[in-house]
């Protein structure tokens, strides 16, 4: 299945080539969790501060249970903040 | 101690300066900056009065800690009874001015009465005069700041002023110092100008003393540290600024687009901080240079960019083509996603002008996409707007309006008189994105319910830095809570608002709280004043200064009644993302928020907790 993935800020670093202003469409296996989504591209799991899943967030505990569907958008920054 | 104690008092009218003891009494109250000066508002100014009145009074106020070795200590605020929303007026700043103004010597300059024409206040320490400004008047921000290095001779000195749009009165004029900061809000600047007061050039090298210095420096270099191993302020803020927000902001569902029609931006990506970073085909730069520093700031999260030189906007303008200050977040929105124009070197441009001409960015941004929402809904027509196509996402009509407004000619003087009143004027209303008449910023109360109650109860009218539960509600500081429910909201926004009318009232700035705790900042202001300040007696300070602000607007003649939000975020649900089907739960959350409040039911602070509250 097709996910979007979104790596922001320093996280874009771990984007594949391709990818146009911090997003790329990726295939995964079906029923791929977030936390295994992101193992695969070494995005170091200390660094996902804040994760959304098609813009809800996922806490630190969740993202193993997490599963990813077809069409979904997964976004993910370091520690961010801005007024 | 780090108050100077003395005030200086500026009639503009007879044209004398004199200096006054700062009242220690009320300090103790209301500590500096913010709240000090709305008790000297509260105590000197009818609230009723018209704030473009010479009646009006002009507070330009520093903190305890402004100018001190605590971390961002450049921070001072423009006080003032605002002509954009008729309440009280509180616009922050930072740069280098307010530190040099409490270097000189001076908690407060308070300007009262009217010039009969221009004029410029010249501070060197103790010395200060009224002079001669005919000479500026029409001058934009950065043309009289160099002329004043000239006239003085002195290229340290430090300057506050208004541009074109203070003097012509756009209802959402700045105060703009050190050429790219800005006491940006309300119309602070509008006042200025309606007292002919061009500009303040500071020198000061009298600097300040801390009551007890070494346990003071212990407390300022804890602080520092906390802020340096921050990943947000030791790494995050420095590195995009709050730019960063704008894909956080678009992906949560909260962004507001197209005056608020949409919640979501297609063009985000092409504004936000990220890309900035970016390298330009066209002369292999970024538009990002650098970051930037305000007085004693070890976070550095201000953005210095350069257009690009090909650009429409300055193609032969060399005048433009330099390094200043770039977009924050809030300037990319309003110029940007609210208008639906994705040309970040367009959005920087006008954020240039915003800086020149002496403009608030989100006001202006606001109102510019209101006005595109009245011409697309065919309530002006080419006709009232001189032929501009006023089309959302129309990058050169945003910037001739821009343009426009600042300089007070054509379409751009009903801009000028902000959203709420050009609105009106239409027969539309309900197109206003405002509360008390100020436009709200960049987070979509249908995306993040806190921010409804924060923009609906703030003092100054809608604004997120009165209480920034998207900390909370978006980016988990200090913890998580969700942004799409209203409950326990109340108690967030309270416990914000009150921290934050601290923070201001200190002279720093609200952005260590991503980091720092009022346990962190209480043994700064302990060790910096007479007395004992805990945690605990600075946030029933700042829930004093919270009251006095809503005393000041209920004796203006505001009620509970202002406490609302534009009927588009309680009526019209949003379309996309998180939030979809949803609208703002402002009826769930503001009942709870006056009973902790310890307000009545019509929002009124009740007698006993003005008694608590020793007011």
């Amino acid at each position: 299945m097709k996910i979007t993935l979104k790596l922001y800020a320093s996280l874009t670093q771990y984007l594949p080539d391709g990818a146009v202003r911090g997003e790329i469409d990726i295939d995964v296996d079906d029923a791929s969790s977030i936390a295994a989504v992101l193992d695969s591209h070494g995005v170091p799991p200390e660094h996902c501060h804040l994760v959304l899943h098609n813009g809800l967030y996922v806490g630190p505990s969740e993202r193993a249970d997490a599963v990813l569907g077809d069409g979904d958008a997964l976004a993910v920054w370091p520690p961010v903040a801005g007024g | 101690m780090a108050l100077t104690n003395k005030v200086l008092r500026v009639n503009l009218s007879n044209g004398t300066c004199e200096s006054e003891a700062t009242n220690a009494e009320w300090a103790k109250k209301y500590l500096g900056q913010r709240g000090l000066a709305t008790k000297y508002m509260v105590e000197e100014v009818d609230p009723k009065v018209d704030a473009l009145s010479a009646d009006n009074k002009l507070i330009f106020a520093t903190g305890p800690l402004t100018g001190t070795a605590a971390p961002t200590s450049g921070r001072w605020s423009v006080i003032t009874k605002s002509p954009l929303t008729g309440a009280i007026a509180c616009s922050n700043s930072g740069g280098f001015f307010g530190a040099e103004m409490k270097n000189a010597g001076w908690d407060m300059i308070i300007f009262e009465g009217k010039s009969d024409g221009p004029v410029y206040l010249d501070i060197t320490n103790d010395q200060a005069e009224l002079k001669d400004a005919s000479n500026m008047w029409g001058k934009t921000v950065w043309e009289t700041e160099d002329m004043l290095r000239e006239i003085r001779g002195d290229n340290d000195i430090r300057c506050a002023s208004i541009g074109p749009a203070g003097e012509s009165g756009v209802l959402f004029a700045a105060v703009v110092n050190d050429k790219d900061r800005a006491a940006g809000r309300s119309g602070v600047g509008t006042v200025m100008g309606s007292k002919n007061l061009k500009a303040i050039a500071v020198r000061g090298t009298v600097g300040t003393q801390v009551g007890d210095a070494m346990k003071f420096m212990q407390a300022a270099g804890a602080a520092k540290q906390i802020l340096a191993d921050n990943a947000v302020t030791g790494e995050g803020l420095p590195t995009y600024g709050t730019q960063v927000l704008m894909n956080v902001i678009n992906e949560t569902g909260a962004l507001p687009t197209r005056n608020a029609n949409d919640v979501q931006f297609e063009g985000a990506s092409k504004i936000g901080g990220e890309a900035m970073h970016e390298i330009r085909e066209s002369d292999g730069q970024a538009n990002l240079v650098s970051n930037n520093a305000c007085f004693g700031c070890p976070i550095s999260c201000a953005r210095i960019s350069k257009i690009d030189p090909e650009h429409f906007t300055v193609k032969g303008r060399p005048e433009y083509q330099i390094n200043s200050g770039g977009l924050e977040y809030e300037s990319a929105w309003s110029l940007g996603a609210a208008t639906g124009v994705d040309d970040l070197e367009a959005l920087t441009y006008c954020n240039f002008i915003c800086n020149e001409l002496g403009m608030d960015p989100i006001s202006l941004g606001s109102t510019i996409a209101a006005a595109m929402d009245l011409y697309k809904e065919g309530a002006i027509t080419d006709e009232d707007t001189g032929g501009m196509k006023l089309e959302f996402g129309n990058t050169k009509a945003l910037v001739a309006i821009v343009e426009a407004t600042g300089r007070g000619e054509g379409f751009g003087v009903e801009i000028g008189q902000g959203s709420r009143r050009m609105c009106e004027k239409y027969g539309r209303p309900e197109l206003s994105m405002t509360v008390k008449s100020q436009e709200f910023p960049a987070y979509d109360p249908r995306g993040i319910q806190g921010m409804g109650l924060t923009y609906a109860t703030s003092n100054r009218g809608a604004c997120h830095l009165r209480s920034y539960t998207v900390a909370s509600e978006v980016l988990g500081i200090p913890e998580k809570t969700d942004p799409l429910t209203p409950d326990g909201k109340a108690g967030l926004v309270k416990a914000f608002q009150d921290a934050t009318a601290v923070v201001d009232s200190s002279g720093t700035c609200i952005f260590t709280t991503f980091a720092l705790t009022m346990d962190d900042i209480a043994p700064m202001i302990d060790a910096d004043l007479e007395g004992d300040w805990s945690s605990e007696t600075l946030m029933e300070l700042g829930e004093r200064v919270w009251n006095l602000e809503r005393k000041f607007n209920m004796d203006a003649g505001l009620t509970a009644a202002d406490d609302t939000l534009p009927q588009r975020l309680l009526k019209e649900a949003a379309k996309t993302g998180p939030a979809k089907g949803k609208v703002n739960e402002l009826d769930k959350m503001l009942p709870e928020y006056y009973e902790l409040r310890g307000w009545t039911a019509d929002g009124v602070p009740s007698n006993e907790t003005l008694d608590r509250l020793k007011l």
